[in-house]
């Protein structure tokens, strides 16, 4: 019973690594790969590592395991959207068939900030006053 | 190592790596080709997070759970290195 589960367990993470990688090989763009890598990339570690925890079935393993999958779940979405930041922000090409691009005009090229972004500042007070202001 | 017992989880197993190492050479494909920075960026978190997954599957041939240690500073030190690619990339500017 153990076995099976861990062979599913093994088959289903190495087919979310498969389709990840055939996908930033075939993606036409950057924020496109950048799918392929998060998200199917993590759902294959998970299955690759439940299938570990399954076939050892001793508590330190499991907890071990279960701690990359917590730490794969906290900071795949932390690091895809840095990179994708930083990437449209200094301006890397899109695809040729995107439709419409919702940020183009909505942002300050040079400070890479958006456009609804507000600092918190201090208008008119002396320097000694700077505790920011909550909105 | 258990990849010769004849069982089902060793044939598993064999398939897994070949599989893996196949989706490896895609990733390093990508990684050779890929025309902008934050390409060779992305195919490096995900050449790391295949390692784990290779590490992962040699723990269960091997019969052994001490190599899962390293997977997880593996997968520790590659966030942290593809947070410092963003910055620098930012950083940088357009070029």
């Amino acid at each position: 019973m153990r076995e099976i589960l861990t062979v599913a367990l093994l088959l289903i993470g190495t087919m979310f690594m498969l389709v990840g990688a055939i996908g930033i090989l075939r993606m036409p763009d950057l924020l496109s790969r950048m799918q392929a890598t998060t998200k199917s990339m993590t759902l294959g570690a998970v299955g690759l590592l439940l299938a570990v925890a399954v076939h050892f079935d001793q508590v330190g393993v499991t907890f071990r395991t279960v701690l990359v999958i917590a730490f794969y779940f906290l900071t795949a979405p932390i690091a895809a959207h840095m990179i994708g930041r930083a990437a449209y922000f200094t301006g890397v090409p899109l695809w040729s068939g995107t439709l419409f691009d919702e940020l183009s005009g909505k942002y300050d090229p040079s400070a890479h900030t958006l456009d609804s972004f507000e600092p918190v500042s201090s208008d008119d007070s002396s320097a000694a006053a700077d505790t920011p202001e909550t909105p | 190592m258990i990849f010769d017992d004849g069982s089902l989880l060793a044939a598993t197993l064999t398939a897994v790596m070949v599989i893996l190492t196949i989706s490896l050479f895609c990733s390093l494909i990508r990684l050779i080709i890929g025309p902008t920075l934050p390409d060779r960026v992305v195919a490096l978190d995900q050449f790391a997070t295949m390692v784990v997954g290779v590490i992962a599957v040699y723990s269960i041939a091997s019969q052994s759970p001490a190599m899962l240690r390293s997977a997880i500073v593996l997968a520790l030190v590659s966030f942290l290195g593809t947070v410092a690619f963003a910055r620098y990339t930012e950083k940088r500017g357009t070029r």
